[in-house]
């Protein structure tokens, strides 16, 4: 037995997931080895486990996003938990109910994690604060959307056919000042080995590199394309061209888009990612967007594969039960001792 | 009303300290002296050790009243304003609707009946304060409005602004302005900088605040008339200032207690309550702001005390209300964070639990080496004359408000136990909100009496009335 | 030795301390034969048998008793393997991470599924093998095969190939390595 590959005793705890840093290294390398187990199980001619069964995830979405709901829907199904969900239509957060009072509403009907979605950065931080159940950061503002890392670099791990991402060079284009996905990639994919360059407009650049793990940020694509291995082009809200950040939207195509002559420029076999959906011709062209090293796909069908491994690890991993103080006293071990549990632990 | 006799304090005023008792009879000191006998039936009061100062004036709170009296009234304000040594406080005229005529200051001095301080009203520079036309200022001037600003917004069209100044110069009053560009500042949710960056809150950039400061200085250059800028929170606008008053123009200057003792590193928690316009900045500005401080450049400290019930705070935080209420704790976080050198107390912050270490260590404001120092940047004196008798003169309230302690003067008296730790528990606030950022802090210097007009309001921490 | 009863072994604080060797090597290497030939005669042969080592005490076992089978047979014979993490009923109450791979290598609808493990103790493991082979298809039958049962059942399950009947105290512990099988104790720090 690989002690390596066994029970992850001792670890920093995660209670919550609300950004890629509560996962740090070690915990995105064990997720992405969680969720192999989830890809075996999707395979099967009955890709449902009951690991879950009796458990109630609750997903609260205070911004529209079916694809991410449906995705974690699917997920919790697939672990044979109930799923209890909360749209911003039909609510009543029309009728003037505090965010607050939605929360612990839904903590009383019982849910035994919160996935939130909200346009407020650090909302899923306050949830977090106002229950004691697993919460996971479904997107939040222009902060985090850890689980779209977590698919993205499943993804990427996967067409590598590799387990870390070390050493590959990655640009990341395009409105990073407003992307969440942009700054859980980017603090993921540098976790994982990757070494990342931003590239934008500098009307589109954040604030400060400060808690951005980046070789550099540039303004400008094309040098960078020939030594890329991997283009991840941000989706570039439409409206953001009128908005005074940029000139026009046809100036930021000319500049940014992924067109077949760009693609052209970068090293062969080099990997084309975009978090969806495509605008076709403003960030990537339509045959940019055919090529089959072009990976859009592959990241909804992994997004259900992530998403079940972060509930499950929430709920039945080690930090699941740590939650309810089984092994309190396993900080008092010795790393000899651990070793021996290892061993021992069948 | 009787007597009142304090014995054995330290009496600090503009004059100096000097150790002796106190007496209050009527609404007038009527001797200070070591060795006071009491007259019959006088309240003495044992202030051994305790600092004896004129009470402290703010420049700028919010009542909320009329309008938004869930948060705030005059009566539960003053409350505040008295627990916390005050016995004077300009309100802000940004209720609803806003002290823009004189029916409005008319209205407002009825609702001061119900004050336990003296309660000076600032009116609006423009009708509405929707920054489009002048408010009556003259009208305003006539029934003892000495201050007028659009507080909660800067006013942003420059001709607008130039008028108000040449008008205001011309009838003697003070323009005070809340220094934000709003197209800068559009969207902002916090400081823009290194912890926007890590948070992924919109940033408001210190050029926002900057930019105001810069043209409401030249405008000012160029009326005469008296700008006062509320709440600068940047290294910048300090330096601005600072050149300025080399320039000659007649400028003064407020800064916050929040602005004085938090960084921008605090939001990591996304803790609504540490939402406020001008936001919480990064440390270099922090520190600039207390050197700022440090060396007279800054005139006053002012609570911009805003109140806001619970519904506007347990709110995602780009939904949250801006501001902070500060009257019962402005003293003791200024005496904590300026005075007392116990810097390392920040330690003791209950706020955001889930920060991540960074953001704990950066809300800690302690300064980075070299920087100026949490500890001993003023003597009691400086913070007092910052506290009371300098924002009394900005306020015009110097004939009874922040004078010295001396037989005949007007009695407006707090008392303050330098020694005394406390924790700042807002459940315990006698102001109808919550919103303070500093839950959970320890702090140093405790408001022990305060005697407004010769009537003890305050007396061992308790309100009276 | 994925039927060693957990439950016995506190999180972080026990620590096995190995007291007599029951079984060397060549022991367990004996057995396996022994229960390969069982199989055979059992199944009529290997065609339509799967054998599933469950992770991971069971699937070297199951390695060994393929090559076997094979060598005996002349006959491929296919080997899959299974972690029951996701179906264990102690969910929440220890921590349950799938530790390796599961693999199927055929659809089961129809054959004999013979399940290896190392040693059988309360059924729990083997409950759960069971209802993870369900979500593969319909076998026809399937049979167990252990190197040691070690009694104290808590299900009604039984094996069908038996390498060493072994009494053990409730308390004790069973190890099965490439060294053969060893009694030992916990010691709870």
């Amino acid at each position: 037995m690989d002690p390596s590959t066994t029970v992850i005793a001792g670890k920093s705890s995660l209670r919550n997931l609300l950004s890629v840093n509560d996962l740090g290294a070690d915990g995105l390398h064990e997720m992405m080895r969680i969720t192999d187990f989830f890809a075996e199980v999707s395979a099967r001619p009955i890709p449902k486990v009951p690991v879950l069964r009796g458990k109630t995830i609750a997903c609260a979405f205070f911004e529209n996003s079916t694809r991410t709901r449906l995705s974690f829907e699917a997920a919790a199904k697939r672990l044979s938990a109930d799923t209890m969900s909360f749209g911003v239509s039909g609510s009543s957060i029309s009728k003037g109910e505090s965010f607050k009072d939605t929360i612990m509403t839904i903590d009383s009907l019982g849910a035994d994690a919160i996935v939130v979605r909200h346009p407020s950065a650090g909302a899923a931080n306050q949830v977090a604060r106002w229950v004691s159940k697993p919460v996971v950061n479904a997107g939040d503002g222009s902060h985090e959307h850890p689980t779209q890392a977590l698919l993205d670099c499943y993804t990427i791990r996967e067409a590598l056919k590799e387990k870390s991402l070390s050493g590959l060079r990655i640009a990341v284009v395009g409105d990073l000042s407003h992307s969440r996905v942009a700054r859980s990639n980017v603090l993921a994919m540098s976790a994982m080995g990757a070494v990342v360059t931003l590239v934008a407009p500098r009307t589109l650049w954040p604030a400060s590199l400060d808690g951005w793990p980046v070789h550099e940020i540039t303004c400008d694509l094309d040098p960078i394309l020939a030594h890329t291995d991997l283009v991840y082009l941000l989706r570039l809200q439409v409206e953001r061209g009128a908005g005074g950040l940029l000139p026009s939207l046809r100036e930021y195509t000319a500049t940014y888009g992924l067109t077949a002559r760009r693609a052209a420029m970068m090293p062969k076999g080099a990997l084309v990612m975009h978090p969806g959906p495509v605008n076709r011709g403003v960030e990537m062209s339509s045959e940019v967007a055919e090529m089959p090293t072009t990976l859009v796909g592959h990241q909804v069908a992994n997004g259900v594969l992530v998403r079940m491994a972060v509930l499950y690890y929430l709920l039945a991993g080690p930090e699941g039960v740590d939650a309810m103080d089984v092994s309190r006293d396993a900080s008092v071990l010795s790393d000899a001792e651990s070793a021996s549990l290892v061993a021992l632990d069948g | 009303m009787a007597d009142v006799l304090l014995r054995g304090g330290r009496v600090i005023d503009s004059n100096g300290e000097r150790r002796a008792d106190v007496l209050v009879a009527g609404s007038k000191v009527q001797a200070v002296a070591e060795g006071l006998s009491a007259p019959t039936g006088a309240l003495v009061l044992d202030v051994g050790g305790c600092i004896v100062s004129p009470g402290l004036v703010d420049l700028h709170c919010h009542l909320r009243e009329p309008g938004q009296e869930e948060s705030e009234c005059v009566e539960t304000g003053t409350r505040s304003a008295a627990l916390g040594g005050y016995t004077a406080v300009v309100a802000m005229p940004n209720t609803d609707p806003p002290v823009d005529s004189g029916s409005m200051v008319r209205d407002l001095a009825e609702l001061g009946r119900s004050s336990l301080v003296e309660m000076a009203v600032a009116g609006a520079i423009t009708v509405g304060r929707n920054g489009s036309r002048l408010a009556p200022m003259a009208e305003m001037a006539s029934l003892g409005v000495k201050i007028f600003t659009d507080d909660g917004a800067g006013v942003q069209d420059s001709a607008l602004m130039r008028n108000a100044m040449e008008y205001a110069a011309g009838i003697g009053v003070t323009i005070a302005e809340h220094a934000e560009d709003a197209s800068l500042a559009a969207g902002g949710q916090m400081h823009e900088g290194s912890w926007s960056s890590r948070l992924g809150l919109p940033g408001s950039a210190a050029v926002a605040e900057e930019v105001m400061v810069a043209r409401d200085l030249a405008l000012a250059r160029l009326t005469g008339a008296r700008l006062h800028l509320m709440h600068l929170s940047t290294a910048g606008s300090i330096a601005l200032v600072r050149q300025a008053r080399m320039d000659g123009i007649q400028v003064t200057a407020e800064v916050t207690p929040h602005h004085l003792s938090l960084t921008d590193g605090a939001l990591a928690s996304y803790d609504p309550n540490l939402k406020m316009s001008p936001p919480l900045r990064s440390a270099e500005d922090v520190n600039a702001v207390r050197a700022g401080v440090a060396q007279s450049v800054v005139d006053a400290i002012a609570t911009d005390h805003a109140p806001h019930p619970l519904e506007a705070k347990e709110v995602p935080f780009a939904d949250a209300a801006n501001g902070v209420i500060g009257l019962e704790t402005a003293l003791a976080v200024a005496l904590t964070v300026l005075v007392s050198g116990s810097g390392p107390f920040i330690a003791d912050v209950a706020s955001g639990e889930d920060a991540c270490v960074e953001g704990a260590s950066a809300a800690l404001g302690a300064p980075p080496d070299g920087a100026v120092g949490a500890s001993g940047l003023l003597g009691i004196q400086e913070l007092l004359a910052l506290m009371s008798w300098k924002p009394a003169r900005i306020a015009c309230l110097d004939h009874s408000q922040g004078g010295p302690v001396v037989p005949g003067s007007q009695a407006n008296i707090c008392v303050v136990d330098l020694d005394a730790a406390w924790v700042v528990d807002p459940d315990r606030f006698a102001s109808r909100s919550r919103n303070t950022p500093f839950r959970g802090w320890k702090l140093f210097g405790k408001v022990l009496h305060t005697i407004c007009n010769g009537e003890p309001v305050v007396l061992d921490g308790e309100p009276q009335r | 030795m994925a039927e060693r009863e957990r439950r016995l072994v506190p999180r972080g604080r026990g620590v096995f301390v190995p007291r007599s060797q029951v079984m060397s090597a060549s022991d367990v290497r004996r057995a396996l034969v022994r229960m390969a030939h069982e199989v055979v005669e059992r199944n009529h042969g290997v065609s339509e048998l799967v054998l599933v080592g469950l992770q991971t005490g069971g699937v070297p076992l199951a390695e060994q008793m393929v090559a076997v089978l094979e060598e005996m047979e002349q006959e491929p014979v296919p080997l899959g393997t299974l972690d029951v993490a996701f179906y264990r009923d102690d969910v929440g109450i220890r921590p349950v991470v799938p530790q390796a791979p599961t693999s199927m290598p055929c659809d089961l609808a129809g054959r004999s599924v013979v399940l290896v493990d190392d040693v059988l103790f309360t059924g729990r493991t083997i409950r759960a093998a069971l209802n993870a082979l369900g979500d593969y298809g319909r076998p026809r039958a399937v049979q167990l095969a252990v190197v040691v049962d070690r009694g104290h059942r808590e299900l009604p399950i039984r094996p069908d190939f038996v390498g060493k009947n072994l009494p053990t105290r409730r308390d004790e512990m069973v190890d099965v390595s490439e060294d053969g099988v060893t009694l030992g104790d916990v010691v709870i720090r």
